[in-house]
């Protein structure tokens, strides 16, 4: 039992806001020297596992071609795309965000969306206006309702859009793991299995934002 | 034969560049910090293997420290002011998408169509890597067609690539820290500590139970870890790997896809998991810090059962 101090520090740790990274070597050391290992091993351990675990973090190598991209404004034109998509009911406009979301984290393309780049500058202020456009001034509550529902849209698509490609950290997170256990699996068997989750996610919340939207309709009748 | 070697070759050349342009870069405060991190990270790939595990370990300990200790700024390498870019984007129009497509399409290309090339009888590259393999080939391809399509100056790949390198700062780090947590926890038995907890007070006798305990567990304990990347190796190695897949003979691929896909329902959750569900709230000014969680809850709830309505019929 006393093996579980590890975690114990893992949850402590991060529920106590210090760095992520402190804490889950404090958590490694803790386990380690519990299990009766000395320090110098549980540090050769963890630096070993460190080392083959080096292709989780290969994937950053894709950021100079996004920041490339970026700084020629694809932001600024994938803006100019979404803003054609106006006087839509807002159900119907977050529906066509979770899809764009979910299809392009499935094609890798986690990056050219998200909560400060496109939540907070584009989807928020869309989805508050196609509610205004039939009902009029919203209230402060329904306002943040749709703000948080645009918000939660965003995290939705990204999850159960991304494990359907191929080389993002999760998946060879998973095959790394296989590996060591002795079941060797092409990623893309992985990524296939990711997606009917991804239907039935885009099902359920689809299904919630027309509801959603009709809660609002209704809240706007006089 | 183009071996994962090369992949890290490319990644110690990419990281080191950006901890000398971090170096050089005057406008950040704490430039020396953010060099040694990065160059950590560039030793790590160029002499991980040269190193020894001790040496490693050590250099974890340097990264740890670096982040822990807030020496990371925040590197302002020269862009596009926002007019720059709207003036681009009118002027190269829906052109910018292309160096982005290519990225995906060069990889699936490498997958479906280089892994299986021979050349004088040995495979091109590496058949276990080939993804990753493809990826940074597809980085490199879909780099040059930025650089000659959209003209961009030559070093902008390295300096904006620096620049959003810092703006996810030591987080970038924090999956493979979890990864090598993991075989920690493996190597000190925490899984089989956790799986005997699990399989003792709770009857898996059956696969629809089991099935529920293993995609339940990885929700629960993603909300506790706040990532499902914590979550997997402890109840894979716990649950999903002697039973489900040993045990009932399920399909690897389906309990290991579905299994992490739980997990993600358990992210959607967790104030831990604080950069998708506590950052937004911040950043749309809404006065409920849990608004966004609140709003994710049903939707999350309800996919965590249908994971395991999904997991018992297309595993077994």
């Amino acid at each position: 039992m006393l093996t579980l101090l590890g975690v114990a520090v893992v949850v402590l740790g991060f529920a106590a806001r210090f760095n992520p990274l402190l804490v889950v070597v404090v958590a490694a050391l803790v386990t380690g020297l519990t299990a009766g290992l000395s320090p110098v091993e549980v540090l050769s351990a963890f630096g070993k596992a460190f080392n083959e675990n080096r292709y989780v973090s290969a994937a950053l190598l894709v950021l100079p071609l996004v920041g490339v991209v970026e700084r020629a404004g694809l932001q600024e034109r994938a803006r100019m795309l979404i803003a054609r998509f106006k006087g839509v009911s807002v159900g119907p406009f977050l529906i066509g965000y979770l899809a764009f979301r979910q299809i392009t984290s499935a094609l890798g393309l986690t990056s050219i969306a998200g909560q400060a780049q496109s939540i907070r500058p584009i989807v928020a202020p869309m989805a508050e206006g196609a509610v205004e456009a039939r009902t009029g001034e919203l209230d402060a509550g329904a306002r943040q309702s749709v703000r948080a529902q645009a918000a939660a849209t965003d995290n939705i698509g990204l999850f159960f859009g991304e494990d359907i490609f191929i080389a993002i950290g999760s998946i060879l997170l998973m095959v790394g793991f296989l590996a060591a256990s002795g079941i060797t699996l092409d990623p893309i068997q992985l990524s296939l299995w990711a997606i009917p989750t991804a239907i039935v996610a885009f099902l359920i919340h689809g299904g919630r934002l027309l509801l959603f939207d009709r809660r609002l309709r209704r809240r706007g009748q006089p | 034969m183009i071996k994962l070697g090369a992949v890290y070759l490319l990644a110690g050349l990419v990281f080191g560049s950006f901890a000398l342009f971090s170096a050089l870069d005057r406008n950040n405060p704490r430039r020396f910090g953010n060099a040694a991190f990065w160059g950590l990270v560039a030793t790590s790939f160029l002499a991980g293997d040269l190193m020894g595990d001790l040496g490693n370990g050590v250099l974890v300990v340097g990264l740890a420290v670096i982040a822990g200790f807030g020496w990371l700024g925040r590197g302002q390498p020269a862009t596009t002011s926002p007019e720059e870019r709207r003036a681009l984007a009118e002027r190269f129009g829906e052109r910018l998408f292309i160096p982005a497509l290519t990225l995906p399409l060069v990889v699936i290309f490498g997958v479906l169509v280089l892994k299986p090339l021979q050349v004088g009888g040995a495979p091109l590259m590496d058949p276990k890597q080939a993804t990753l393999i493809s990826l940074a080939l597809a980085a490199i391809v879909g780099v040059v067609v930025g650089l000659v399509l959209l003209r961009q100056p030559l070093l902008s790949p390295l300096q904006e690539g620096r620049r959003l390198m810092d703006t996810v700062g030591w987080a970038a780090l924090l999956p493979q820290m979890l990864a090598a947590l993991g075989a920690v926890f493996a190597l000190a038995g925490v899984g089989k500590v956790i799986g005997d907890l699990v399989t003792a007070y709770i009857p898996m006798d059956t696969r629809l139970a089991a099935t529920a305990v293993y995609c339940l567990g990885m929700a629960g304990f993603t909300m506790i870890m706040g990532n499902a990347f914590a979550a997997f190796p402890v109840l894979t190695a716990g649950v999903g790997l002697p039973i489900l897949i040993q045990r009932f003979g399920g399909d690897p691929a389906v309990v290991c896809s579905i299994g992490m896909l739980s997990g993600f329902c358990g992210t959607l959750m967790t104030p831990l998991a604080a950069n998708f569900n506590l950052v937004p709230p911040a950043l749309l000014e809404l006065p409920d810090r849990y608004s966004v969680i609140k709003a994710q809850i049903p939707t999350a709830l309800p996919l965590l059962l249908a994971n395991i309505g999904l997991m018992y019929v297309l595993a077994f």
